[in-house]
């Protein structure tokens, strides 16, 4: 059993990355990612990881060295947050397209404007259709465990794609939580050196990313469309791996006294801990209701996710962003696509929460599902709101 | 006897990320089906000085042994760009039939 020891969660993650062998890494530092680029160079620069770490002027550099140095087999690491991430949105689609595993962290803050540094998703959100693995941690320990996972998830000759290890900004980058770190050894038997289908270098000629017209681009698409829906495959095998190796299991929809409950919360990311507790609270109300909080953000875990919730009467979704002028927060329109061709179709609330860092605590998840409960009853379900907007 | 394809025709036949592992098949790709309008040298005006192969951005127009240019039809986008930097205007750009 490895030792517990108290660390703020973006340095923890940092240093599991320098667990990982990474070749070359390229972070530009913004709040709140800043102390995993921090961190991270103080690794590198203490000589504890063999990588190369590229200081760049911007997270479009950023992206962009490492989509040219995994071209090269190198593995790659990079991270950011909000304006990073959305300064990065042209290069994201590409990585997928070219099926580079680069893995990086998202300190998910919301973007501007107004300026603003705390948390929510609105920054992942517009990324949603890149084509990259999306993933949720909700503490500091699955920080660790996904940021490691993702190397192996990647690099996976049946996957070759990005993946994304999404980490709320502040709630859990900035916290000092119990954590515990694997053994290297462990860490370097499960994630070995990266087996390149192929690299950039003189010997072997290759041309990456090269120019496609209408004769061919729609293929390419659905190959990047079936080689992500496919990754699951992949995903599973590794956290089941991680399971049998380090004995913490990860599921794409994980779930809390779910199982009898004909009331489902639903969240995504960090606040599923503070949702736990609400649960607590109104089982003990005897209200029958349950936690449902999604780990696998893409490829989506349709088939899980409709498994989880098939005894459920009434769903109540949580989105940390907005889709404007459409159907609320994202999370809610991709679960009623989920449900659309089911017979039996739960009532769906959705509530906008926690916008820009607002604090979302026990009493508001209280609120919203006994507010949802009265709703249906009275069948005024809404489609969406924002909860706890001042009037 | 299998029809040889000259590109990849269904969508599981694309290379993992459409890398291409042939050096110079780009060579292949016969741009010239893009063109609507062809460059055409009329020789008597011509002065062969070779601002036609020199500003031709694809670079399909060559000498022949006679010292004149053409254009290789097979990549000539019919840009007229030759045309427009033909100071003596031996270059006519023509409808495509």
């Amino acid at each position: 059993m490895a030792k517990r020891v108290g660390m703020e969660v973006a340095i923890a993650v940092a240093e599991a990355v320098g667990m990982c062998n990474v070749d070359v890494a390229a972070v530009y530092p913004i709040t709140p990612q800043s102390h995993i680029a921090e961190h991270l160079s103080d690794i590198v620069a203490d000589g504890r990881t063999d990588t190369e770490y590229v200081t760049v002027e911007s997270e479009h550099s950023a992206i962009s060295v490492v989509i040219g140095a995994s071209g090269t087999g190198a593995r790659t690491y990079t991270a950011t947050s909000s304006q990073g991430l959305m300064l990065m949105h042209e290069i994201l689609p590409i990585v997928s397209a070219m099926r580079l595993p680069i893995c990086m962290a998202v300190a998910n803050r919301a973007v501007s404007g107004p300026l603003n540094i705390l948390n929510d998703h609105s920054d992942i959100m517009p990324q949603r259709d890149a084509g990259w693995i999306v993933m949720f941690t909700e503490n500091g320990q699955e920080a660790i465990d996904l940021s490691i996972q993702s190397f192996k998830i990647a690099e996976d000759p049946e996957v070759m794609l990005p993946v994304a290890v999404n980490i709320d900004g502040f709630q859990l980058t900035h916290m000092v939580e119990p954590v515990e770190f694997p053994d290297q050894k462990a860490v370097s038997r499960f994630i070995p050196a990266r087996k390149p289908y192929a690299m950039l270098h003189p010997d072997t000629p290759v041309t990456m990313g090269a120019f496609a017209m209408s004769d061919i681009y729609h293929e390419m698409m659905m190959v990047k469309d079936e080689v992500l829906k496919n990754s699951k495959k992949t995903i599973l095998k590794v956290w089941d791996e991680w399971a049998k190796t380090f004995g913490r299991r990860y599921k794409p929809v994980e779930t809390y006294r779910a199982d009898d409950a004909e009331v489902l919360l639903v969240t995504m990311g960090s606040m599923g801990e503070t949702a736990e507790v609400a649960i607590d609270e109104l089982r003990k109300k005897k209200v029958s209701v349950g936690l449902v909080k999604i780990r696998l953000w893409r490829p989506f875990p349709f088939d899980e996710f409709r498994h989880v919730v098939r005894k459920a009467k009434l769903l109540i979704v949580t989105d940390r962003a907005v889709s404007f002028g459409g159907p609320g927060g994202p999370v809610h329109a991709e679960i009623k696509a989920a449900l659309y061709h089911d017979k039996h179709r739960p009532a769906v609330h959705d509530y906008i929460i926690g916008l820009g860092g607002r604090d979302v605590r026990v009493s508001d998840f209280v609120t919203m599902v006994e507010r949802a409960i009265k709703d249906r009853r009275k069948s005024a379900v809404k489609d969406y709101e924002f909860y706890g907007v001042r009037e | 006897m299998k029809k040889a394809k000259k590109w990849p025709e269904a969508w599981h036949e694309v290379n993992v990320g459409a890398m291409v592992f042939e050096p110079c098949s780009a060579r292949e790709y016969h741009t010239g089906s893009w063109r609507a309008r062809r460059p055409v040298w009329d020789n008597t005006r011509c002065i062969r000085c070779g601002l036609c192969y020199i500003y031709c951005p694809e670079g399909c127009v060559s000498q022949n042994a006679l010292g004149y240019f053409e254009a290789d039809l097979n990549y000539c986008k019919g840009c007229g760009i030759c045309a427009h930097e033909c100071w003596p205007t031996a270059i006519a750009m023509v409808e495509e039939a």
